[in-house]
């Protein structure tokens, strides 16, 4: 394709090709500082292409394709041509990945342990992940955490931080603009704009952590904690995994174990602030 | 190709399954583009098995070993499938045959290592049918098309029932009558196909070898446009490799119930692209060549390392080519007229 990088992000290396220049400009910056390894051959393709070669100027809009796609996806304009590169990654992992586990969770970890936090889009789950991460702990992952089936350990995908309506302006005032995207406006997804985990996060993306709390977080409401059954979290879990079923029974004795072996709460609060506090609170708990 | 130009991904892709290729020969990007390939032929498992004893760059082999490890889950989860079917249709006597996938998972052959299985396909016989939808529907299946008229063309005029999906398990089932349309212009002998079926130990039924063959060419070059082309062909050559090795009288088999079906040069022209794809060796009177040959090569081969097809009026061709196939003219025009007023009504 005209134009392409090659991105690792935890155990995948993407391969990302564009019938425009500006999408892949925009991933190269947010991932100037993450490892480059041309020599490695990629796991996942991602192609942003024009359906008609009129399209790449006229009303640009890009389509997303790649070893897997969503059918009937409608494109998205070039402006938000960083979305769609994200979008495109996102399902790549979510369909194809198989060595792990996968869940459609956050997580951030200290002392070699995790905490991973499973929600619905809204249930600010990046958002504390993200504010996490900018305190004492490391960034693994806002969107996706892998779980190894062999060792029960969680493993990071600290891809860029995707920062969504009100939390743009909350994490923006506590670090240096120079780690955020553009602002992406008016998007199906509201707001959105991408910030770069810090180097800590991306240095160790690769060592993994001990899940020691899960959390299945909602933001609204007074700040509430819910002790969570090993039975409620399974079946939570199930559904916030991409390749619970395609794994088969090593999926089943992989998520058998982590709900065994951790505990689990759902928290309710009414800011970040108070969602920070309760983690650490239950952190506090758990890691005793 | 004459060493002219880099070779492109697809042919490196088939030479490696061909053993023609050495894999240490292969750069990085070359690796990425033939990953690329072989994941849009829903053929990354079949690769992986057939590299399993090479000496591979370890990301690459990880890889591979992600892919085999999925497959055998994938493949029981389609036997799986296979027995809820049979769950369904056994206690009404219906006797099925299953086909393609799962068929090959069940008779262990060479080709199911790796290979991808969709849908589940069985084939029952034409009075079944009624009664098979019926125990289907009752066993937890249901339509997925609620499209009336894709509805009433897939009863009037296809080999098979309207898809069915299992609520719970969300797994399609193609339910078969024939392995042809029926208003395709070959009319293969349905009957024979399941009288002259096998029973596997496990007690699926299968189709004989011959006519195993004789299904896999017919699919492949009679029924679609090629979509899944190289798949249906690698099954094909290791089918029939390893159907003479067991038995050197196949070759005579095959022609018997090629001509049965009606299906010799269809079966014919899978046996020689085998050989020009994958090395299959054929016996010398069936060794020849066909000018024809080339244009299904072509667009067998259509695709370049960002896995996109790149001969579209190619695929365009045999698109066309497969509906001239499967319905004589009158009733293509309607056919299409239909489309056309529903996809338009859609917009």
């Amino acid at each position: 394709m005209r134009h392409g990088i090659r991105i690792v992000v935890g155990p995948v290396q993407f391969r990302i090709g564009s019938d425009w220049a500006e999408p892949i400009a925009a991933l190269e910056t947010l991932y100037r500082g993450y490892p480059q390894d041309d020599s490695r051959p990629a796991e996942a393709t991602v192609r942003l292409f024009a359906a008609r070669p009129w399209r790449r100027w006229i009303r640009p809009s890009v389509h997303i394709g790649g070893d897997f796609v969503v059918p009937d996806a409608l494109p998205l304009p070039l402006s938000m041509g960083l979305l769609a590169a994200e979008m495109g990654m996102n399902l790549q992992v979510a369909l194809g990945w198989r060595r792990h586990m996968l869940l459609h969770a956050s997580a951030a970890t200290k002392d070699g342990r995790a905490v991973i936090m499973s929600g619905e889009s809204g249930s600010g789950k990046s958002t504390l992940a993200a504010l996490l991460g900018e305190g004492g702990w490391r960034l693994m992952g806002d969107e996706f955490t892998l779980i190894d089936p062999a060792s029960g350990d969680a493993l990071a995908f600290p891809r860029a931080v995707s920062l969504k309506n009100e939390a743009i302006a909350e994490v923006a005032a506590q670090v240096d603009p120079a780690r955020l995207g553009p602002l992406l406006a008016g998007t199906p997804k509201g707001d959105i704009r991408h910030l770069i985990p810090r180097a800590d996060a991306i240095a160790a993306m690769h060592e993994p952590a001990r899940p020691a709390l899960l959390l299945f977080p909602r933001f609204g409401g007074e700040a509430s904690i819910e002790p969570m059954g090993e039975g409620e979290a399974f079946v939570r879990l199930t559904e916030a995994s991409t390749n619970y079923v395609a794994l088969g029974e090593a999926g089943f004795a992989a998520l058998t174990r982590l709900v065994r072996d951790t505990p689990a709460f759902g928290i309710s609060y009414p800011d970040s602030a108070a969602g920070i506090a309760l983690v650490e609170q239950l952190w506090a708990d758990a890691a005793r | 190709m004459g060493g002219r130009g880099p070779v492109s991904a697809v042919r490196t892709f088939v030479d490696l399954l061909a053993g023609r290729r050495d894999a240490a020969t292969l750069a990085p990007r070359d690796w990425e583009g033939v990953i690329w390939v072989a994941r849009s032929e829903a053929m990354l498992a079949t690769l992986a098995h057939r590299l399993a004893d090479t000496d591979l760059p370890p990301t690459v082999a990880a890889l591979f070993a992600d892919q085999r490890a999925a497959a055998t889950v994938a493949q029981r989860q389609a036997l799986w499938e296979a027995e809820m079917a049979r769950r369904a249709l056994a206690p009404l006597g219906i006797e099925f045959v299953l086909l393609k996938g799962a068929a090959y998972a069940a008779a262990d052959l060479a080709c199911a290592a790796g290979r991808q299985i969709g849908d589940l396909d069985i084939l029952v016989s034409e009075p079944d049918i009624r009664r098979a939808e019926n125990a289907l529907l009752k066993a937890g299946w249901e339509w997925v098309k609620s499209d009336p008229y894709d509805d009433f063309y897939y009863r009037e005029h296809m080999h098979e029932l309207p898809p069915l999906i299992h609520k719970m398990r969300d797994r399609m089932i193609d339910v078969h009558h024939t392995i042809l349309p029926r208003t395709h212009r070959i009319t293969p002998d349905a009957l024979a196909l399941m009288s002259d079926a096998v029973k596997r130990p496990d007690g699926f039924g299968v189709l004989n070898p011959a006519d195993m063959a004789c299904h896999c060419a017919a699919h492949m070059l009679a029924d679609g446009d090629l979509q899944g082309g190289l798949r249906n062909l690698w099954d094909f050559h290791l089918m029939t490799r390893d159907f003479v090795a067991n038995d050197p009288g196949f070759w005579e088999q095959l022609d018997a119930r090629a001509r049965l079906h009606g299906v010799q040069q269809v079966v014919q022209r899978a046996a020689r692209l085998a050989r020009d794809l994958y090395g299959a060796v054929l016996p010398p009177d069936r060794d020849g060549h066909d000018a024809a040959d080339g244009w299904f090569q072509r667009r067998l081969l259509a695709r370049d390392d960002w896995g996109r097809v790149t001969k579209p009026l190619l695929e365009q061709a045999f698109y066309v080519r497969s509906h001239w196939l499967r319905m004589p003219p009158a009733m293509l025009t309607r056919h299409l007229f239909t489309k056309w007023r529903k996809a338009r009504g859609k917009a």
